[in-house]
């Protein structure tokens, strides 16, 4: 190998790790050029490390394969180390170590899976990735940031422990760890797929991301658009590709989320939304597992991490200078913020695929395979899905900020930093949908499809300026539904709502039982007993009197009288008890002569 | 303070964007029946069914989410209330 240990020495993985937890040490510029050094560092090793496999350890008799590099795995640490240092220039102007450091390991966490050439490996960077994104939203330091960190952390664990049990399953069948290619059979492959798909976001395991995105810090909710959901679609796509399952769940997954979007009043929840979406575009394409659905999953995959970014940016940008990301705050953002309008505009024409956009280079593939493979209702939903994309995300998101009515805000543009950031994300927005073969030339397989057919372009561009005509003619007729603050139940209720019934429900069964465990035998139990044995003798000789009298028909009177004597005597203790125990010390000398 | 944009406030121009958006749609139609098609399905061969059918799945998915609106919506507070 040439290139110097420097540089392919050291896991991305762990340059973005280490490089995190040492980015408190230093201040000022030096932090700044530190943090822009990191990603840089982490790519060069990405275009170094030769394809096969990369510091094999072993560790108790199981070989740990922390760089498995291929094309596959290639393609997604070059986007997650470029769009981890766009995220880094966005966040420049942040002065919170936890918010850096969280995002390094996060990012670190992700190269670290996509790397992962053994189920061990794997399983590590997974849960570093789960606890260090939950920091990202614990760092907004609002209560319900707080709240949302909590759940978004237990539906990950419920993910990690699926994913592990698997494992431990699937180690235990084959009796190695390294992983490539799965069958969805047995118990073990269906935990995996359960624990890939909860990371994915697939309905109805989707609902994390709707809740946490949206409560994440301006920085932290770019840096979580871009890995989660990714890694996890290039886990799907290392394991799962041509799985049937896929192909349904995915198209679902592209349809039903864009009904809550439209309804969304926050604009970043919208963004969420439609990042779910998107990713339903990828679980379509890998379940359709030829090598065209695949191209496009991985492309598509690139080209989304880097729009979605750019729309999180953007809204991300509204909310640092105006404080505010709802709809219904929002509006007439373009007089006084033109720049992040633009960028903004830029990212809705990727994400809705408009041609000369990365979107357009990207999703067509997937569309495309789904024909070539004659999947007509499928086609057919992902083209509702697509127009549906444009009209939320496309149009909503610019037009509710930027445009709609004046809501009288007239809010600088963001720092510097933030529109360098958004400016390079546009940039690379544009190029990739006007010159896409820097990026066909990286997919796993060779690219012999060509995406500017007059056909596709009329066909793409009839799909969405229609769309855009019903959005027009809706709205000024006034049937669009109107923004209005509001929570759109979603299937997170289920825990939200759900998990305060349960504690209610334990709290009535087990409380109550425990309560009148307590009740009967911590406090009526010894009371009875203390009661009873308070004049124990009395009341027994009174049982025994009492049978008597009754056999000899002693009157009611008398027997009254005789109780209260007895109560009289062993009151104060005058029983004639020597008689009883002279006759007892008798008998006894009796029995011993006679024995 | 840097003078603001008001390209928008003036309905003239709103006017003159919404006669260039119908004018290209008019031209996307325009030139359909022209256009080389590869088609799988035969449906896409029609002219004018990308445009029916963006349209429509636009106004349906509005159609839908309005309804999804009457089962789903809940005050803001809901989740904080109830505790």
């Amino acid at each position: 190998m040439d290139a110097p240990l420097l540089f392919t020495g050291f896991p991305p993985a762990l340059i973005f790790i280490a490089g995190g937890l040492m980015v408190p040490l230093f201040k000022g510029r030096l932090k700044s050029a530190f943090m822009l050094m990191l990603p840089i560092w982490a790519f060069v090793v990405m275009v170094q490390l030769p394809e096969g496999q990369h510091w094999v350890m072993k560790f108790a008799d199981l070989d740990l394969i922390p760089g498995r590099v291929d094309r596959l795995s290639r393609v997604f640490g070059y986007i997650f180390t470029l769009v981890s240092l766009i995220a880094v220039i966005f966040s420049l102007n942040v002065r919170d170590d936890l918010q850096y450091t969280a995002g390094f390991v996060y990012a670190g966490g992700a190269l670290g899976v996509t790397l992962a050439g053994d189920v061990f490996t794997l399983y590590i960077f997974w849960e570093v990735m789960a606890v260090a994104s939950t920091f990202l939203i614990l760092a907004r330091r609002t209560r319900s940031a707080r709240a949302a960190a909590f759940r978004y952390i237990l539906v990950h664990i419920l993910g990690g422990l699926c994913l592990l049990a698997g494992i431990v399953l699937f180690v235990h069948k084959t009796g190695g760890t390294a992983f490539g290619l799965m069958e969805l059979k047995g118990v073990d492959a269906y935990l995996i797929f359960i624990g890939i798909a909860v990371n994915a976001a697939i309905p109805p395991l989707h609902p994390w991301l709707s809740d946490a995105y949206p409560e994440a810090t301006v920085a932290g909710a770019v840096f979580l658009s871009a890995f989660t959901t990714k890694s996890a679609v290039y886990l799907m796509a290392r394991t799962f590709a041509g799985t049937e399952l896929l192909i349904y769940l995915g198209a679902l997954m592209t349809a039903v989320p864009i009904f809550y979007a439209v309804l969304e009043n926050d604009i970043r929840r919208v963004l969420a939304y439609s990042l779910i979406n998107q990713v339903g575009f990828m679980m379509c394409g890998i379940g359709i597992g030829t090598q065209l659905a695949v191209n496009g999953v991985v492309s598509h995959a690139f080209c989304h991490i880097l729009y979605k970014a750019l729309l999180f940016m953007a809204a991300g940008s509204v909310l640092h200078v105006t404080g505010r990301i709802r709809c219904t705050d929002l509006g007439g953002l373009y007089k006084t913020m033109p720049l992040t309008c633009l960028f903004c505009m830029i990212g809705a024409a990727s994400i809705s695929a408009f041609p000369f956009f990365s979107g357009f280079v990207s999703k067509s593939m997937i569309v495309s395979a789904a024909a070539h493979e004659k999947l007509a209702v499928v086609w057919l939903l992902l083209q509702f899905a697509s127009a549906g994309v444009f009209h939320h995300a496309g149009i909503k998101v610019p037009y509710f900020m930027f445009f709609g009515h004046d809501s009288g805000i007239r809010a600088k543009e963001p720092p510097l930093n933030m529109l360098i950031a958004m400016a390079l994300a546009a940039f690379i927005c544009i190029f990739l949908g006007v010159y896409p073969e820097p990026l066909y030339r990286i997919l796993p397989y060779a690219v012999v499809y060509v995406p500017y057919t007059g056909a596709h372009v009329v066909g793409q561009l009839q799909l969405l300026m229609f769309g855009a005509l019903a959005f027009c003619l809706l709205i000024l007729s006034g049937y669009y539904p109107a923004e209005i603050r509001a929570v759109n139940l979603d299937a997170d209720w289920f825990y939200r709502k759900g998990a305060r019934a349960f504690y209610r429900f334990v709290d009535g069964t087990l409380n109550g039982l425990n309560r009148f465990c307590e009740n009967l035998i911590a406090r009526r139990l010894p009371e009875a007993a203390g009661r009873f044995t308070e004049n124990a003798s009395a009341r027994m000789v009174m049982i025994l009197v009492g049978a008597v009298q009754k056999m000899w028909g002693v009157t009611a009177d008398r027997r009254s009288q005789v109780e209260e004597n007895i109560q009289a005597v062993f009151s104060i203790g005058m029983i004639p008890l020597g008689i009883s125990v002279a006759a007892t010390v008798m008998i006894l000398c009796v029995l011993f002569f006679i024995g | 303070m840097k003078k603001e944009l008001t390209l928008f406030d003036n309905p003239r121009n709103v006017k003159r964007l919404l006669i260039v958006f119908y004018i290209s749609l008019g031209g996307l139609l325009l030139i359909d029946p022209f256009i080389h098609k590869h088609s799988e399905f035969q449906w896409e061969a029609m002219p004018g069914f990308f445009a029916a059918y963006g349209f429509f799945s636009c106004v349906l998915l509005i159609f839908i989410a309005k309804f999804l609106r009457r089962l789903v919506k809940q005050d803001e507070q809901y989740y904080e209330n109830g505790q």
